[in-house]
């Protein structure tokens, strides 16, 4: 009672409406303190690696920390000046992410019997360059994200050459299994990774226009409300198709992340839980299918399940148990950074498997850490579409927070054997150009709906104007 | 559409919850486990990405650690004169573990004993690089070299351990054919290894602890031990009642002597002096199986529980059996088996008169900063027999040295005492018998006792003897061993 006396003269909107119209401070300067620990915290991290590793700090550092300086600085200038009401914790967070993962690419580069891969880092820091430099396009050329909901169906065949593409390329040895690059000369691609966003957009439009039928135009059974048999279109369409993704590209990861995130929002429209037994029946289904055919993901499973039994060649356990060892040396407080021996994983410690390195060096207190990081930023995505007032924003912001939070977990899980491992990237700290500009793309979708969301007085629709650029003048 | 949305967070906490759930399972509960699974490496490349703590013979080490530009480890272990004292060390190799010494003092040479833990903490505080302790062994390094010198250079199989009778220290402790243990240290020497597990000599056996042989005619220093206790023979010049040849009681068997004559009813005292089967087979059957036994394990025999630290094979005399067979025991044969070390403690325990001090490998333990952790103690392991019998045996044994088949063992300006045994096996005696010799010398305030065996399958059959072969490899270590 005296909690609501507290607030006393704040009037309290309808329990639907959770954003209150008020003049509330944009919380910029916030997302700026907060920029700065994002910056400096992976700033000692990267002095302590050198330290540990070399008994010095770093020649690159002040560059280092300059850059990263100027790109955090760039990002929150744009959201600044595009999108002043935004989310203030989703660009630190991000940031964070983003800069701790360069640091343990890096570390990961100093690791002599890695040096047959090519030193990563480098790369790494130029991809977050250009991923920041996208974020900055979106923030200043999405002027509104409801723009995104003309782009539906174009989204939709988009997203689906996307996804065949990697089928019909041909494979390198250095894939590793599953098909999910293109190749272009030297340069690859994972289309996998931007689809997550494309598909998000074709989704959100489709179902923001069927929603109705969707939810409505059902037969009740057993409690459940059941879909009609044309309405099943939709959702077996996509289901084959992550079946397809699953036997053609042999991309557990992928099939998972597109059906579950489908789900989760065919759910989020029609708030009906029946599509979500009726999705949980056919990805059983499709996955047992699958599972009883396809060699490549019973070996997954069995990896999974038996993470330590040995290699028959003689070359110790594979790379699960790999990773479990280097969780296990990493113990409660880790071994220190540039202190671990998590190169032991082999080829995929810097990408797929970078998970093992924090475990190992920072511990289950740093763990724990970075999965609240995770939690955070993608709680904040959440939080974005209940905040949003238009169903495309929402059903948007759903899609896209689920697609990360199921990455993160099918990557995470998959690392510390929790699920049997898809070949994934963990979004922000794995190796990989792909992953890091979408994610930044992603952000930056994402602060444009949390900037309509949290404006204090709803903005006239904008939508039906032409689009005018805006150049920083 | 809130409500849905809601769900869906909550649905993505349980997943981040699921996460932080297995992490804190993986890194809480199973690390351990995981630490010490035997494919995982961490172990290893901890251990020798510091230097490892030294052996130590003499003040100087027989170990050093090689720095290696591996991309694994930065360490492996070499030793000087490794082939010497590889009985002593053991090995340590990064891919097939190790043994002995590097063994069993792996808490100390790898600097992870938890007494070290206050040392390796201030290390840690002040930023010092871990290194592991010293062990300090009581090998004499002068005993230990004329040991394996007198084997290699007449070209002989064996084994010989020395002790000081009055502390159970090891002088020496030498097993030949031998091998360099700092061939199979590193992670790339499957060749060496699989050359040394497939050589017939066995050149990886440590004869000298973990090899059993039949002791022979030296057992009979144990019987006449058993007899004077037990009252079986008051007088050792007496003359005794035993017929040329004996047979055996319940049996037709006949034994002979291989010394062939003046064996009968001679005294104890020339029994021994000329090694009388017949009479020291008759004298065991009196004294009875339970009592012999029980002579045999004061003097060490029987138990599978002595460490020095490293651990002891154990030498076998037969409780519960009949009286023909305990009769060939009391004469070394039969079941009667002993490792070297066991013989050099009977000679020992005589030597001490009649105390049995426990041997011991290990004088000192220290930090990597040469602060002494633990000094080992001379502690008494029996007593095996009264210092009056003793004595009276250690006349007999100079009666061996002075008179009998122990010429060659002399030493001027020592009182040297002895027997010697020509053990016989293999089927229906058909192998070449094994050389013996238990011996002891005293010269001022310097005692050792040694036993050496030599196994020789080149030499003709009548021309192996203890006399012959076993006691020149004596004389020299005891010479040694006195700083002569």
């Amino acid at each position: 009672m005296s909690t609501s006396a507290a607030r006393g003269s704040i009037p309290r909107g309808p329990a639907t409406a959770t954003i209150l119209p008020q003049g509330a401070p944009n919380r910029r300067n916030t997302e700026l303190v907060l920029l700065v620990f994002a910056v400096l915290i992976p700033l000692f991290a990267y002095a302590d690696t050198g330290l540990a590793m070399d008994g010095r700090v770093p020649a690159g550092m002040l560059e280092y920390g300059l850059g990263m300086g100027l790109f955090a600085l760039l990002a929150h200038l744009a959201v600044r000046r595009f999108a002043p009401y935004a989310d203030p914790l989703m660009l630190p967070i991000a940031a964070l992410l983003n800069g701790l993962g360069l640091v343990f690419i890096w570390r990961l580069d100093k690791a002599r019997q890695l040096a047959r891969n090519f030193p990563a880092a480098q790369n790494q820091l130029i991809w977050t360059g250009l991923g920041i430099a996208l974020f900055i396009g979106v923030m200043a050329l999405l002027k509104d994200h409801r723009l995104l909901q003309r782009y539906t169906y174009s989204a939709g065949l988009v997203a689906l050459v996307l996804l065949a593409a990697p089928a019909f390329m041909p494979t390198r040895a250095s894939d590793f299994g599953a098909k999910i690059w293109i190749h272009v000369g030297s340069f690859s691609i994972q289309p996998g990774e931007f689809v997550k966003i494309v598909l998000s957009v074709f989704f959100a439009g489709y179902l923001m226009a069927k929603r109705d039928a969707l939810a409505l135009a059902s037969r009740r059974f057993l409690g459940l409300y059941l879909p009609r048999g044309r309405d099943l279109g939709p959702i077996i369409a996509v289901w084959l198709l992550s079946l397809l993704i699953l036997v053609f590209e042999t991309d557990l990861g992928t099939s998972l992340l597109f059906f579950g995130v489908f789900v989760v929002m065919l759910y989020v429209a029609t708030e009906r839980t029946s599509w979500i037994l009726f999705g949980l029946l056919m990805a059983g289904l499709g996955f047992w299918a699958v599972a009883a055919t396809e060699a490549h993901v019973q070996s997954r499973i069995t990896d999974w399940l038996h993470p330590l039994t040995a290699a028959p060649n003689g070359g110790g356990v594979g790379q699960i148990g790999q990773s479990l060892f280097a969780l296990g040396a990493g113990g409660v407080l880790g071994t220190g950074l540039g202190q671990g021996h998590s190169w032991l994983i082999g080829f995929a410690a810097k990408s797929d498997f970078i998970l093992g390195t924090i475990g190992e060096e920072l511990g289950l207190a740093g763990l724990m850490a970075l999965f609240l990081l995770y939690a955070l930023l993608f709680e904040r995505g959440l939080r974005t579409a209940l905040a949003a007032r238009d169903p495309f924003g929402k059903l948007l912001a759903v899609g896209l927070s689920g697609a990360f939070a199921l990455q993160v977990f099918i990557v995470a899980g998959g690392v510390t054997g929790t699920i049997p491992l898809t070949g994934m990237t963990l979004p922000f700290m794995a190796q990989g150009g792909s992953s890091v500009i979408t994610n930044w793309a992603l952000i930056a979708i994402l602060l444009k709906i949390s900037d309509v969301a949290r404006r204090p007085a709803p903005v006239p629709e904008t939508a039906a104007e032409p689009t005018q650029v805006l150049g920083p003048s | 559409m809130n409500k849905p949305i809601r769900r869906v967070s909550v649905f993505c906490l349980v997943l981040v919850l699921a996460l932080m759930i297995r992490v804190n399972y993986v890194q809480g509960v199973q690390a351990s486990s995981l630490n010490k699974n035997a494919n995982n490496k961490r172990g290893l490349i901890e251990a020798y990405s510091y230097p490892r703590g030294q052996i130590i013979v003499g003040g100087k080490p027989v170990t050093k650690d090689i720095e290696v530009d591996g991309n694994t480890y930065k360490y492996k272990r070499g030793y000087t004169d490794g082939a010497v004292y590889a009985p002593v060390t053991g090995f340590s190799s990064q891919v097939y573990g190790s043994n002995l010494l590097e063994n069993v003092e792996n808490p100390i040479l790898s600097g992870n004993d938890s007494r070290l833990f206050i040392r390796n903490t201030l290390d840690l505080l002040t930023g010092k690089p871990k290194q592991g302790g010293d062990v300090v062994t009581t090998i004499d390094p002068k005993v230990q070299q004329a040991a394996y010198t007198a084997f290699t250079s007449a070209g002989k199989k064996g084994a010989a351990v020395a002790l000081d009778p009055t502390t159970g220290a090891i002088l020496g402790l030498v097993s030949v054919p031998s091998y360099d243990p700092g061939t199979i240290a590193g992670s790339d020497n499957q060749a060496a290894w699989t050359s040394l597990n497939a050589d017939k000599s066995q050149p990886m056996l440590n004869r000298a602890l973990r090899q059993t042989y039949p002791p022979g005619s030296t057992f009979k220093l144990i019987t006449s031990a058993a007899a004077l206790e037990n009252g079986v023979i008051t007088d050792i010049n007496a003359k005794t009642v035993s017929p040329d040849p004996y047979t055996l009681p319940q049996t037709t068997t006949t034994l002979p002597n291989e010394a062939g004559d003046n064996c009968l009813n001679v005294s104890m005292n020339d029994a021994l002096r000329v090694s009388c089967n017949t009479v020291f087979a008759k004298i065991g059957d009196e004294v009875g199986n339970a009592k012999m036994a029980a002579e045999a394990e004061r003097f060490g025999f029987n138990s599978s529980s002595l460490t020095i630290p490293v651990g002891v094979t154990k030498s076998n005399y037969d409780t519960n059996i009949n009286r023909p067979s305990n009769a060939l025991s009391s004469v070394g044969q039969f079941d009667t088996r002993a490792t070297p070390l066991q013989m050099a403690m009977v000679a020992a325990a005589i030597a001490n008169n009649g105390t049995l001090m426990k041997p011991y490998l290990v004088a000192q333990e220290r930090s990597a900063n040469v602060n002494v952790i633990d000094t080992t103690k001379p502690t008494v392991l029996s007593q095996a027999t009264t210092p009056q019998v003793a004595q009276e045996i250690q006349t007999m044994m100079v009666n061996v040295v002075q008179n009998g088949t122990g010429t060659p063992a002399q030493i001027s300006g020592a009182t040297v005492g002895g027997k010697t045994g020509t053990a016989q096996h293999g089927e229906n005696n058909s192998d070449n018998p094994y050389a013996w010799f238990v011996s002891y010398a005293k010269m001022g305030d310097k005692q050792i006792a040694v036993a050496v065996v030599v196994e020789d399958s080149n030499a003709q059959r009548d021309e192996i003897s203890g006399s012959g072969l076993a006691a020149p490899i004596a004389k020299k270590m005891m010479e040694a061993g006195l700083g002569k």
